[in-house]
């Protein structure tokens, strides 16, 4: 199916008729139909897409994760993915950096684009593809080495620095990005564990940043962090925005709301609205997505 | 309380989120029904030459005051607490709003108690209390349409909410006319004739608040604000 035909059905669906609920004359808003296959009501093209996937399918051996799913994700946006557990929405971040590799009875169908090159053609070379699309994870995982090294692993491996002195520019840029230097600029030789579970997530954010990517994937970056630590990695994606294009998935729903431009919602494998942030949290296309949102089930 | 289960915002995983919503939404028919019979019984005051009645009406704002204040803690609770998105937030925000609208009312009512013993102080004949008689019965059957819509998120009574305030406006035009006819016939008129003039005005803008609650009843519904809209673009968001 094109963008057009999605577009057109979903405007199609949306003259939905009034259904009277008990002693409420109508329905607020959202309109209840059930969730099709393949059609995703809102806004999920974009005009100038880092990513353009299209019929999308993820099995896990028999069973289809992620059915028929079509997303635009535009260059330098943040964009969110909410959902209930179980529905999809990590399995289809780990797509965009082919993570899902790793798992065997994962196979990904459909076409994924970065910048107009197939992420998943044969030939790719998949450590340069996940040097463009970083990831940082739900639990901060620095590796049991001093801070300095977890943030130039990267580059070394990439040899992204000839000399010590470039090594070291890229280390403190990448940690004032994050913004952990001035807490580490004193202790760059201690052992990254050492670090308070806040700065370990900003540290793995630094060591994300160093080998300069395209993309940053998130998979639920704060759920093991405090309020303030949240804060600042919250503060930080803001800053980031505007060099790099970052997917984040998250389970806090004010956290979709504080720092995305666009949130898409899934269910059960499907993509069932992609909408402005600000439109999916005041009034959303969907009857699913103001359910979830609203705290009606999940 | 009615049946969490008869309403919208009665349906969420937390059954104490549900309550908060309900009392939310009890407590501001509530205040809005208090308010409705301030109005009314300013107006009979008026009328009846009753000053015991408008006396009783000036003490009660004082009740509407208080329903203002414990409203806007509740909603301010909910938000700190709960967090509300989408319907649920449309909800506390528009109450937030309406609630001064309801509050306003009840002082265009006192206005009214005010005007009211002044007048039978005064005791003279009668003048404009036909039109003004006329006048209340619209604007508290808007205030009274307004309200119902609310309790039951019908977005197109409050339309015709917001059709009717036009109506209101030239009642009230045609009304002041004919009170400045009173004037020119004989200055003697013109004290009394003001203070009914306020009076039309007080319920004029009671006619105000109607609508403006009747618009954010739409913006309830169906997310989209037509507050400084033409009739025609709300029509077509209620339409959709």
């Amino acid at each position: 199916m094109n963008a057009n035909e999605t577009i057109a059905s979903a405007a199609e669906r949306s003259d939905h008729t009034v259904t009277s609920v008990n002693d409420a004359v109508e329905e607020t808003g959202a309109q209840s139909a059930p969730v099709e296959e393949g059609k995703t009501v809102g806004k999920p093209h974009a005009d100038n897409p880092k990513f353009k996937l299209r019929n999308v399918e993820v099995f896990y051996g028999q069973d289809r994760a992620i059915k028929d799913i079509s997303l635009d994700i535009g260059r330098n946006e943040v964009i969110s993915f909410i959902g209930p557990s179980g529905c999809g929405k990590s399995t289809f971040l780990r797509c965009l950096n082919r993570m899902n590799d790793s798992i065997d009875i994962c196979r990904v169908k459909g076409q994924l684009m970065l910048d107009d090159e197939d992420i998943y053609h044969s030939k790719k070379d998949v450590v340069e593809l996940r040097a463009r699309v970083g990831m940082v994870f739900q639990k901060p995982n620095p590796f049991p080495k001093s801070i300095y090294d977890n943030v130039a692993y990267g580059p070394r491996i990439h040899g992204l620095a000839n000399r010590k002195a470039e090594l070291d520019e890229i280390v403190e840029n990448s940690l004032r990005k994050a913004g952990l230097w001035s807490e580490a600029k004193d202790r760059l030789d201690s052992i990254a564990t050492g670090l308070s579970g806040g700065q370990q997530q900003r540290l793995c954010i630094a060591r994300a940043i160093a080998v300069n990517p395209e993309v940053i994937l998130m998979d639920e970056p704060c759920s093991a962090l405090d309020p303030i630590a949240t804060a600042r990695v919250e503060e930080l994606i803001a800053e980031m925005s505007e060099s790099y294009t970052i997917v984040i998935v998250t389970h806090s729903m004010q956290q979709a709301a504080r720092v995305s431009n666009r949130t898409a919602y899934f269910h059960l494998g499907h993509l069932v609205e992609v909408n402005e942030t600000t439109k999916v949290f005041t009034s959303p296309e969907h009857e699913l997505t103001e359910s979830y949102i609203t705290g009606r089930f999940g | 309380m009615p049946d969490r289960k008869d309403d919208v915002y009665g349906d969420h995983i937390s059954n104490k989120f549900n309550d908060e919503l309900m009392a939310l939404k009890t407590a501001f028919l509530e205040m809005g029904g208090l308010v409705e019979s301030q109005v009314a019984s300013a107006i009979d005051a008026l009328v009846d030459n009753d000053g015991h009645l408008a006396d009783e009406v000036r003490a009660t704002d004082k009740k509407v005051d208080k329903m203002e204040i414990e409203l806007d803690e509740e909603a301010t609770l909910i938000l700190a607490r709960r967090q509300p998105t989408a319907r649920d937030l449309r909800l506390v925000v528009a109450v937030i709003k309406m609630v001064s609208d309801l509050e306003r009312v009840g002082d265009e009512a006192k206005k009214i108690a005010k005007f009211a013993i002044k007048l039978s102080e005064e005791g003279q004949a009668p003048r404009g209390y036909v039109e003004v008689r006329h006048i209340s019965n619209h604007v508290l059957s808007m205030l009274h349409d307004a309200l119902d819509a609310f309790a039951r998120l019908d977005s197109e009574q409050a339309l015709r909410i917001m059709k009717e305030d036009k109506r209101v406006d030239e009642e009230y035009q045609a009304a002041t006319r004919t009170l400045l006819t009173f004037m020119m016939e004989d200055t003697r008129n013109i004290s009394r004739c003001m203070s009914v003039m306020w009076i039309l005005r007080a319920l004029e803008r009671v006619g105000d608040h109607a609508c403006n609650i009747a618009e954010n009843v739409i913006f309830m519904v169906k997310g989209e604000d037509v507050r400084h809209t033409p009739v025609e673009e709300a029509e077509k968001v209620v339409g959709r």
